[in-house]
């Protein structure tokens, strides 16, 4: 398997994460050689193997449907870049 | 008094030797005096720092002192504490005090330790050598062109150099034996589960875990006293009585059985590695342990599996890195996914970019089954090697990482030959298995080397028992850099 430039521009879109023309060719370079690594694991026979999640195999556990949290907005909201009126404030998404 | 473990620290402040304040000024003072030249803590604040010394010294004289109260401790800068700083050696975290903290950091000052600071590390614990932090690289006491380990390389760094006793620290691929190692000091992860995840900024959440680094195994049993225990806020941790790590320290090794896998011995290791843990192993047959050879076939696949699920898990958990609610914000920006692309083009380093970029591809539309999935299966047969292994033998014993501390920049332009050499500690996690790393020896270079000691689960009292009778035979542990 090898990525395209096209492959990288999609997978960064993907991630959120601006990639610029100059980068893509060394980033294409290095997550092939990453994909290079990781391609190792196609030769095993995994047939029948039931996938790990969790090492103790324990199911997450629920706990009772109350609220435990007091309101903190102001203590969270003091670290936002934005916040106006109690909101947090990003760019016009509905036109 | 800065040479002084954990053990005797708390049985100066005891014996009213010592104040809390006394102490931590002295700590405060080798910090301003070393850190320059290591890097090894990012952010300080003596007069925080002394107010809760001196509540610690009310506590004492008030009788109601625990065994680690008015002891100074450093935090990994992604444990969560209220009012410092928590900036995970990311731009991205750099404006962010924290409104809250971790379940660790609430239990060490539950008690009543005191912070003087907190540790440098590899980007969201992205890294084996420290070289990805936004601080800058940390340096290795014992060598400044050395590289410390990574990710918790200033916790190393800062122990090694006794910038404080004990510092806490995180593993999801070998950050706390790895540069316990390469630092000469001593350090564990727990069993998976064990320490709350609670406020630990996440990196890859079915392998990271919190633990101890410390100049002796005694010291990480008490420190894991502190930190271990269950936190309904985590919910993967585990519902288990309370246990003292520190109950079997003195027991004897006669007829311990200790396991060397033959593949942690192959190819790729180097010979003062391999000198300094077969002298080890012949220490602990001399305090009565037996040696057995053992098999863990699927050692290799523990690197394709973990750079597959740990990069999937990091993409995911790293998703909240959006520049909304906390965080670095772009200031150039025409709508709301441009906002979302220059926050994160901006905010993370290269190497985090690098793995949330696999880890989109993996989890993506198409691919899932055959990468992320296929990870996990091969995930259960690292961990039935483990099992097996585990009836032939008490704990296992290796290398730590195939060669002592690298330079600086030796590595950085070639991710992949850095990742290799997480081989042995990789697989530790995968399994969610406890792992540690105690000094054994030196490399001809002079830096540090650490022999790794792997538990069943929860067998942590086990290996500390190992290490600790190590250590009453060794000195490495006892050994400090010349700064």
């Amino acid at each position: 398997m090898s990525l395209t430039h096209q492959d990288v521009a999609r997978i960064a879109k993907l991630a959120r994460i601006e990639v610029g023309e100059a980068e893509i060719a060394a980033t294409a370079e290095q997550l092939n050689n990453i994909f290079g690594l990781i391609e190792q694991m196609q030769a095993v026979n995994t047939d029948g193997i039931e996938p790990m999640a969790h090492p103790q195999d324990v199911s997450l556990r629920l706990r009772e449907d109350v609220v435990t949290e007091t309101n903190q907005r102001e203590a969270f909201q003091a670290v936002a870049p934005q916040v106006e009126k109690g909101l947090f404030l990003v760019p016009k998404v509905i036109e | 008094m800065t040479q002084a473990t954990l053990k005797q620290l708390s049985q100066q402040l005891a014996a009213k030797e010592v104040s809390s304040v006394e102490l931590a000024s002295q700590y405060l003072d080798r910090i301003e005096a070393l850190n320059p030249r290591l890097n090894a803590i990012v952010t300080v604040d003596r007069e925080k720092t002394l107010i809760e010394a001196a509540a610690a010294d009310a506590r004492i004289a008030a009788g109601a002192a625990s065994a680690l109260t008015g002891v100074p401790l450093v935090h990994k800068d992604l444990f969560c504490q209220q009012g410092w700083k928590t900036g995970c050696g990311s731009k991205m975290l750099d404006n962010f005090v924290s409104p809250y903290s971790a379940h660790v950091v609430e239990q060490c000052a539950a008690a009543g330790m005191v912070t003087l600071g907190r540790a440098n590390m590899d980007e969201f614990a992205m890294g084996s050598s420290n070289e990805n932090s936004f601080h800058g690289a940390v340096k290795n006491p014992w060598d400044l062109n050395a590289i410390p380990g990574g990710s918790s390389g200033g916790s190393a760094a800062a122990v090694a150099a006794r910038l404080t006793p004990v510092a806490t620290a995180t593993d999801t691929g070998g950050s706390i034996r790895q540069p316990a190692s390469h630092c000469g000091v001593t350090g564990i992860k727990p069993t998976y589960g064990a320490v709350s995840r609670y406020g630990m900024v996440a990196f890859a959440s079915s392998l990271d875990q919190g633990g101890p680094i410390a100049q002796t195994a005694e010291d990480c049993a008490l420190m894991l006293n502190v930190m271990a225990g269950f936190d309904a806020r985590d919910s993967t941790s585990l519902e288990r009585a309370t246990e003292d790590y520190s109950r079997d320290l003195n027991r004897s090794l006669a007829g311990l059985k200790v396991g060397l896998p033959r593949e942690y011995f192959a190819a790729g290791l180097d010979a003062d590695v391999a000198r300094a843990v077969d002298n080890a192993v012949s220490e602990l047959k001399k305090l009565g342990a037996e040696a057995v050879e053992i098999s863990l076939p699927n050692t290799e696949l523990s690197i394709p599996a973990y750079y597959v699920i740990a990069p999937a898990e990091a993409s995911t958990n790293l998703s909240r890195y959006d520049g909304v609610r906390y965080g670095h914000r772009a200031n150039d920006y025409k709508d709301l996914v441009e906002m979302y692309e220059k926050t994160r083009a901006e905010g993370f380093g290269d190497e985090v970019k690098r793995r949330i970029m696999v880890g989109t591809y993996v989890l993506s539309h198409g691919y899932y089954d055959a990468y992320y999935i296929k990870a996990q299966k091969i995930r259960r047969l690292i961990a039935n090697d483990f099992k097996a292994a585990f009836g032939q033998c008490d704990v296992i014993l290796g290398p730590v990482a195939p060669t002592a501390a690298f330079d600086l920049g030796q590595m950085s332009s070639d991710p992949v030959q850095m990742y290799l050499s997480d081989v042995y500690t990789l697989s530790v996690n995968l399994a969610g298995l406890p792992g540690m790393s105690v000094p054994a020896g030196f490399a001809a270079n002079g830096r540090p080397i650490g022999l790794q000691i792997i538990g069943d689960y929860f067998a942590e009292a086990k290996m500390l028992n190992v290490a600790h009778q190590f250590q009453q035979a060794t000195d490495w542990h006892a050994k400090a850099p010349a700064l």
